[in-house]
């Protein structure tokens, strides 16, 4: 083995121990936002393979996320995927509320036929829609708030 | 602790991505061990397939199983362990042969070597991790046994400190239990059983602990009587320092506490109250007892004498060995790690900053921060508290140790014995690691995976007729 071997040898393992590091992080990449947003243009392979992909997005208009604009937790904003958003303040819920005036278990968004609609589950204090209490599953217009207990929510694009 | 955590996008598996990685770090382990048999005997080693297939298959198993029973658990977690082990297996056996050629060179007899042990620790590692994961299929079980796994902890711990010198010491630190040739470090796995147990505790009671008291100079100050647990870890902590003479385990037991505490109150004055108790605690230790004393002098004046032949020769040692690496490193089989005194356990960080220079540490260093950042990831995530803590207290552990040992070999804090995760040699540690790590899989899934569906999935009530 010559000098200059084994310096090259040294730097090659180096940049293969920066490589896996650099894998690493790539990897937490895609975790963290999902291999779909990180091609701008969808690979052929891609688009062949899974054609199914594209309604998840839903139509134009269509909320994206649910936006807390009172109370505790003001600020804090959870994105709506297909699957129904439970709120309380039960462990177990979706959106767990620190507020003294909700219930365990609040209320439920849920989507149906592409439109959000918000469902009281039995609460103590009610679960309003603008000024309406809500007594069965009402759908959800974009930026009408919902008030449960002092916490006011809004679908959000 | 934050009550809402954004759902994880897009629920998936990612057990491919997984297998991906476990391979390409096998890979960077056979490189590694081709690197040092090149450099010192000019071949490829000859059993460096053999090696290979054997760890290979190793983590193999371990993919299989985080398959069927974590499916939705971090894909990165055991690549990059896997990696910390495979590196740790090749600088062990790099040591191995220097400590076999100096042998041979002063006419000593050559020492066995310690790969093999190594790699018989690690197949138990897999097979405990293994183990975890086949018989905790819910990590909330854990929380049932908190005061089971507190009682537990404090006798693993307090064991080696109660036990004769004859069989507990070695180096001066009373932390083992040694039985024929057979030596345990019972304070590795004290520290997976209080981890469950300050979960647990720290659960229930961190609504009273996160009352405020006085408020002085902007921090709310807990109440007087809530001190009581921080100053009963405290005094355990001081306890370890004290008996079994081992700075490093007091310090990391301790500061798990208090990141805890912290981690379940979110109230800031809990870690200053715990940053005052611990340097007050030493402060007074280093007045009272000689080793304690030992350690600061060492620490603060490692050039005391002209040639480093005092008792800070290792420290001294493990700095020359870092200063030669320098950026670069010296390559590995090349630079001469084997001068460090114990270079295999404590001071296996000096061995890979001499040989792979400070641009390989600050990858292996970043491999940790990975590993770290993933534990608390699944901690942010996830949404019962018991779950949150452990994961929190997990994975701060792993950073905390590693602070602990880097920061004591490159003299940024006093020098204690712990070892490194993964990379040290040490059956007790890898076996609590890999331990650890399956805890962070298994909580790590339970957050990853997706919500199972609602049954009542129309909205209208349901008029029953009779």
């Amino acid at each position: 083995m010559t000098e200059l071997t084994l310096t090259l040898i040294r730097l090659a393992f180096l940049a293969v121990l920066w490589l896996f590091v650099m894998a690493a992080l790539s990897v937490i990449r895609t975790d963290l936002f999902g291999p779909r947003s990180a091609p701008k243009v969808p690979s052929r392979a891609n688009a062949d393979a899974r054609p199914a992909k594209a309604p998840t997005r839903g139509k134009r208009g269509s909320p994206r996320k649910v936006l807390v604009t009172h109370g505790p937790l003001s600020g804090t904003s959870l994105n709506l995927g297909e699957s129904p958003i439970t709120i309380g303040r039960a462990n177990d819920a979706t959106l767990v509320l620190s507020d003294d005036y909700a219930s365990s278990r609040h209320a439920r968004l849920f989507l149906r036929d592409g439109q959000w609609l918000v469902e009281d589950l039995g609460s103590t204090n009610g679960t309003y829609l603008d000024r309406a209490k809500v007594t069965r599953p009402t759908p959800v217009p974009l930026g009408v708030p919902i008030r449960i207990g002092r916490t006011v929510l809004e679908l959000r694009k | 602790m934050s009550a809402v955590t954004d759902p994880v996008p897009a629920p998936r598996r990612r057990r491919g991505v997984e297998l991906a990685m476990l391979v390409f770090a096998v890979l960077i382990a056979m490189a590694a061990y081709a690197s040092v048999g090149l450099a010192l005997d000019n071949v490829l080693p000859p059993r460096m397939l053999a090696y290979g297939l054997g760890l290979g298959a190793l983590v193999t198993v371990a993919h299989i199983v985080v398959r069927r029973t974590a499916p939705y658990a971090d894909p990165l977690l055991v690549p990059l362990i896997t990696m910390l082990n495979g590196l740790g297996l090749v600088l062990i056996y790099r040591l191995d042969i220097a400590e076999a050629a100096a042998a041979r060179q002063s006419g000593d007899p050559v020492p066995s070597p310690d790969a093999t042990g190594q790699l018989l620790w690690t197949a138990l590692g897999v097979a405990i991790f293994v183990g975890v994961l086949l018989l905790l299929r819910d990590h909330r079980t854990l929380q049932r046994y908190t005061y089971t796994a507190g009682a537990a902890g404090l006798v693993l711990l307090a064991l080696p400190g109660l036990l004769p010198a004859s069989i507990s010491e070695v180096n001066g630190a009373k932390l083992w239990i040694r039985i024929g040739g057979f030596s345990i470090q019972p304070g590795e796995f004290a520290k997976l059983a209080l981890m469950i147990f300050f979960a647990g505790y720290l659960v229930t009671k961190r609504d009273v602990l996160s009352l405020a008291g006085r408020r002085v100079l902007l921090i709310d100050l807990p109440r007087a009587r809530d001190l009581g647990p921080v100053l009963v870890a405290w005094a355990v902590s001081l306890g370890i320092l004290v008996f079994e003479r081992d700075l490093g385990t007091s310090l990391l037991f301790f500061g798990i506490f208090v990141a805890m505490l912290y981690i379940a109150t979110e109230r800031t004055s809990w870690l200053l109250i715990g940053l005052g108790l611990f340097l007050s605690g030493a402060f007074l230790a280093s007045r009272l007892f000689s080793h304690v004393q030992e350690r600061l002098d060492i620490w603060l004046h490692p050039w005391a004498g002209d040639n480093p032949t005092n008792d800070a020769y290792q420290l001294v040692q493990g700095l020359y060995g870092l200063a030669q690496g320098g950026l670069l490193g010296t390559g590995l089989g090349q630079g001469r790690p084997e001068m460090v005194p114990f270079a295999k356990t404590d001071f296996i960080i000096a061995t890979l900053g001499e040989e792979l220079g400070l641009t390989g540490l600050v990858a292996v260093l970043l491999v940790y921060a990975l590993v770290v950042e993933r534990g608390l990831r699944a901690a942010l995530a996830a949404r019962d508290p018991f779950a949150k803590l452990l994961a929190a207290g997990l994975a701060f552990a792993l950073a905390l140790q590693v602070f602990i040992v880097v920061g004591g070999v490159t003299r940024l804090i006093p020098l204690t014995g712990l070892t490194t995760p993964f990379l040290s040699y040490g059956g007790s540690s890898l076996l609590a690691n890999w331990a650890l790590v399956a805890l962070l899989l298994r909580v790590s899934d339970s957050v990853r995976r997706p919500a199972p569906q609602p049954i009542q999935d129309e909205g209208m009530t349901q008029v029953v007729s009779r």
